[in-house]
């Protein structure tokens, strides 16, 4: 190879940087320009004129609301429970008890399971022939079966969603914060029991504190993710409870409107990046309130 | 095969940080060359430069005559043992040594003999089937050693290869590192903050601070005549004492002064001193040129000692005089406690002198 | 052992177990509801354990329309991605891992970010810029989508596996007579093969679960989950039932390898700094 063309390709001061092409060259491809398109796609007609048209008939459409409603109750309801529920199992696991690594994997099994494999999974379990009607029988709670999942208990319904994707997802968040937590240096913890917290003590004082980073990320990752769910509730629940992704899917794939469906996939954007933006600040604000 | 390596001019800057500045350096063929200082002063990355594995901003390297500032570390006729020996995991020992050989297509039976024989020179013949993993540290920095040597290197270059091994392992492996290099005659340059080592082992020490080279001489001169205070303060067990002194004259004979007290000046420097009466300095000496006497009487320099150390052969005083801080020896058998005032006697040939404001030293001629 | 101490642990005890069976019972379930009789899944009252397994409900849904084919689909556009994410991203992460460069930062920011982005945003306009493109309803078409879905992880991942493997390696192996390419190749290659197994697995497992773009950008060449969800409204209970036990399969079989590097991987990518 020529000193020249080795110099263009290997010098150590360009290399990295042709390393990197092919990754964002994809990047480009495939994340910036959906982007630019969808919003294109949100707030221009076909016939190339700029129009809020499209956000005034997904606003004003019968489900909408609720789509809005649903997404962000679960939301608000999932990310909590499963914050501190992730939190318990990664505290269990880290004290490193006989055996621990493997409930480590255990819990962590779900990681690999796709949401539509879970919404199914509990769909075996809520059904009105399931698993939990059968089992409330056996019992002698029930006579009849429980509709679960109906237009007339709709509150069962998303109770229903809630518990599945509370089984799917915990996994995510509880990885998270093991990583976290395995990166905290024994040092910390011993100096901390000599100097005579323990137990609960320990895990508030001084485990939370250095957990922080990794408590907020898995906030920040789980919520975002958890305003996209789509495939557990349409497993689970049908159509019975709208949500802001599943009405994207239907407007685009059933009535065969992008220009809506990619209006629902702004509007999602949107949130996702103002619930970001919140987090940070009140974290923050927090850990400033901590600190002082 | 045993190369001279000369840089020219080499700099090398980390962002704002000037790690080697504009340096000028020759390593004669077969020398034994340490780069000695504190962490930061730039020998490690001075040690990539020659190797290649940091390109210099600046100036040129040339290993054996041929410029090699261009030229990747595969291609400048060196080999390397690093700090953490860079031992490959993935390979035996054998293959480990071997390593360099097959890259170079060397046929196999010859790698086959040549591995055998530096594992031998190395004592580590009997780990050849051996992994990385199943290797205590001292056997894995041998494999790196030996690795290098098999290349039969025009220059071989180390960085802190003994820092990680335990102190009474680390003091073989110099004796070993010695006799290799009788025995090979490589150029070597070894990077090291240990004094000690470098001491021991260089046949010529560059002491180094803050990217420049502030001494280039032998052992001997640099522990004996230090060119500045660092240099004097940074080499020997204990390193070397210093006392603020101003130059006086009395009786027609310029003396040091050293708070109330006055310390003879070796005749030679009788002369030298007559033009700078008035003038502060720094009188250096080393523990060993320092007699230590029971009282203060007879002209000797008073001392109150801090700490008394039991250090077996010999016992080592902390002692304090005026505003200055010493560190004397004496017979383990003497019995000093703190508290006590002792008397020092300097030897006259062996006290170093050095400017104040410059903290270079003064020199005779 | 005092008797606060044997308390502690016995708790301890009883809340991993707890959370052990939550994990498992539902993985158990679906298992056995695939391998329920057919007519048995509709029965009521249902026993909980079916009075015979058979493999009627699993022949059923193999032999329906298209589900063996959605299932080779699924695998292809698996190891479509798998491929094109740690060819076009591990480089990526090799350079971060090894290089200080300038807008290195920006660059991991940046990746951070674009696992983000709801897959919505992505997939629709996706398949209308598809259709232009000829790809629309191409298992290639898939696959690049989830390429660009797993790339971020791939790229994460692979930074923490190559600074897993010490520089001075790579170093040593260049003193040796080894260009760049080649300490790279008989190095750190080598040492980081287990971690980039990993990766590719997880990736592998990625693409099999997506379902969303996947639904959205093809009509006929659909894989399993898309396949699955379509059909979804339409299908017996068996039917789902038993494609949802097949989703989780290479799921359940891929996390036993993985598991050493579950940390790696989803914990590293936000604990990284």
């Amino acid at each position: 190879m020529n000193a020249g063309l080795r110099k263009l390709l290997g010098t150590d001061t360009l290399l990295p940087y042709w390393l990197l092409l092919p990754t964002l060259a994809f990047i480009g491809v495939f994340f910036l320009t959906p982007l630019v398109k969808a919003i294109i796609l949100a707030f221009r007609s076909d016939s190339g004129t700029l129009t809020l048209e499209y956000f005034r008939r997904m606003v004003a459409d019968t489900r909408f609301l609720d789509a809005l409603k649903y997404t962000f109750l679960l939301a608000i309801t999932i990310v909590p429970i499963q914050v501190v529920t992730a939190l318990a199992m990664a505290l269990l696991v880290n004290t490193g008890f006989k055996g621990s690594r493997f409930f480590l994997y255990l819990f962590a099994l779900p990681l690999g399971i796709s949401d539509l494999a879970a919404g199914l999974i509990w769909l075996s379990v809520f059904t009105q022939h399931g698993f939990l009607n059968s089992v409330l029988y056996h019992l002698g709670v029930i006579q009849r079966p429980i509709y679960f999942i109906s237009y007339q208990n709709i509150g069962l319904t998303f109770l229903a969603v809630v518990v599945a994707e509370h089984w799917r997802a915990t996994a995510i968040v509880m990885v998270i914060l093991v990583a976290g937590l395995q990166m905290i240096s024994k040092d910390y913890l011993e100096a901390a029991e000599v100097l005579g917290a323990r137990g609960w003590k320990k895990i508030w004082y001084v485990i939370l504190p250095l957990l922080k980073p990794s408590l907020q990320s898995a906030l920040i990752i789980r919520t975002i993710f958890a305003l996209q769910t789509f495939a557990v509730v349409l497993a689970l629940a049908g159509d019975i409870i709208p949500v802001l992704a599943g009405e994207a899917y239907f407007w685009h794939f059933l009535y065969h409107n992008s220009h809506i469906a990619s209006a629902y996939a702004v509007l999602l954007m949107a949130i996702s990046i103002a619930m970001t933006w919140g987090y940070l600040r009140f974290l923050r604000s927090r850990m400033e309130v901590i600190r002082g | 095969m045993a190369a001279e390596i000369k840089l020219e001019k080499v700099r090398k800057t980390f962002g704002k940080v000037v790690a080697v500045k504009d340096m000028d350096l020759l390593v004669e063929p077969g020398e034994f060359l340490v780069l000695l200082g504190p962490s930061g002063c730039g020998k490690t990355t001075t040690l990539r430069c020659i190797a290649g594995l940091e390109r210099v901003d600046h100036g040129r390297v040339y290993i054996g005559g041929r410029d090699v500032t261009e030229l990747p570390p595969s291609k400048r006729g060196i080999a390397m043992v690093f700090q953490s020996y860079a031992v490959f995991p993935h390979m035996t020992v054998a293959q480990n040594i071997g390593f360099g050989l097959r890259m170079r297509h060397a046929p196999k039976d010859e790698i086959k003999k040549a591995v055998l024989e530096v594992a031998k020179l190395l004592q580590i013949d009997e780990l050849l089937d051996r992994y990385p993993s199943q290797l205590s540290g001292g056997q894995r920095q041998r494999v790196a050693v030996a690795r290098a040597i098999v290349m039969r290197p025009e220059v071989l270059l180390m960085d802190e290869p003994l820092s990680n091994l335990d102190a009474l392992l680390r003091l073989q492996m110099r004796a070993e590192l010695k006799r290799l290099h009788r025995e090979v005659g490589t150029t070597t340059v070894y990077v090291t903050h240990d004094q000690i080592e470098a001491l021991s082992l260089g046949d010529r020490i560059a002491v180094m601070r803050e990217g420049e080279i502030v001494q280039l001489d032998t052992p001997n001169e640099v522990y004996d005549k230090p060119a500045n205070v660092f240099v004097g303060g940074f080499i020997g067990t204990p390193p070397m004492n210093f006392l603020r002194a101003e130059v006086r004259k009395a009786d027609g004979s310029v003396y040091l002064a050293v708070g109330d007290f006055s310390v003879e000046v070796h005749g030679e420097w009788q002369e030298k001193l007559e033009g700078m009466v008035g003038k502060k300095v720094i009188l250096g000496i080393r523990a060993e040129n320092i007699e230590v006497r029971p009282t203060p009487e007879g002209g000797a320099l008073p001392a109150r000692v801090v700490v008394s150390e039991p250090l077996g052969a010999q016992q080592l005083l902390t002692v304090q005089v005026g505003g200055d801080v010493l560190k004397v020896a004496t017979s383990p058998d003497l019995s000093i406690r703190p508290g006590q005032t002792i008397g020092l006697v300097l030897t006259k040939e062996k006290i170093r002198l050095f400017d104040e404001a410059t903290q270079e030293a003064l020199k005779l001629d | 052992m005092s008797f606060p101490y044997l308390l502690r642990r016995t708790l301890l005890y009883m809340a991993v177990f707890s959370f052990a069976i939550w994990v498992l019972i539902p993985i158990v379930l679906i298992g056995i509801s695939a391998f329920t009789p057919k007519n048995e899944v509709y029965a009521w009252p249902r026993p909980i354990i079916p009075s015979h397994f058979s493999l009627e409900t699993m022949s059923f849904f193999l032999h329906s329309y298209g589900v063996v084919r959605s299932l080779l689909n699924s695998v292809w556009v698996a190891l479509l991605t798998l491929a094109f994410t740690l060819a076009i991203g591990a480089p990526a992460g090799y350079a971060v891992a090894r290089f200080r460069f300038r807008g290195r930062e920006g660059f991991r920011l940046g990746i951070l970010i674009t696992r983000m982005f709801p897959t919505a945003l992505l997939a629709v306009p996706l398949a209308v810029m598809y259709l232009k493109w000829g790809l629309y309803d191409t298992l290639i078409g898939v696959a690049l989508i989830h390429t660009a879905m797993a790339l971020p992880f791939a790229v994460i991942i692979t930074t923490g596996i190559f600074m897993g493997v010490p520089k001075d390696l790579e170093e040593a192996a260049m003193t040796l007579g080894c260009s760049r390419f080649g300490a790279f190749a008989r190095v750190a290659l080598p040492l980081a093969l287990p971690g980039l197994a990993a990766a590719a697995m997880f990736t592998f497992v990625i693409s099999w679960n997506e379902v969303f773009a996947a639904s959205i950008l093809t009509v006929n060449n659909r894989t399993l989950p898309a396949h699955i969800l379509t059909t979804i409204q339409a299908s017996p209970l068996y039917f789902r039932f038993a494609g949802g036990f097949f989703m989780i399969l290479p799921a359940l079989f891929f996390m036993f390898f993985i598991r050493r590097y579950l940390f790696h991987m989803w914990g590293g990518a936000t604990a990284e700094r």
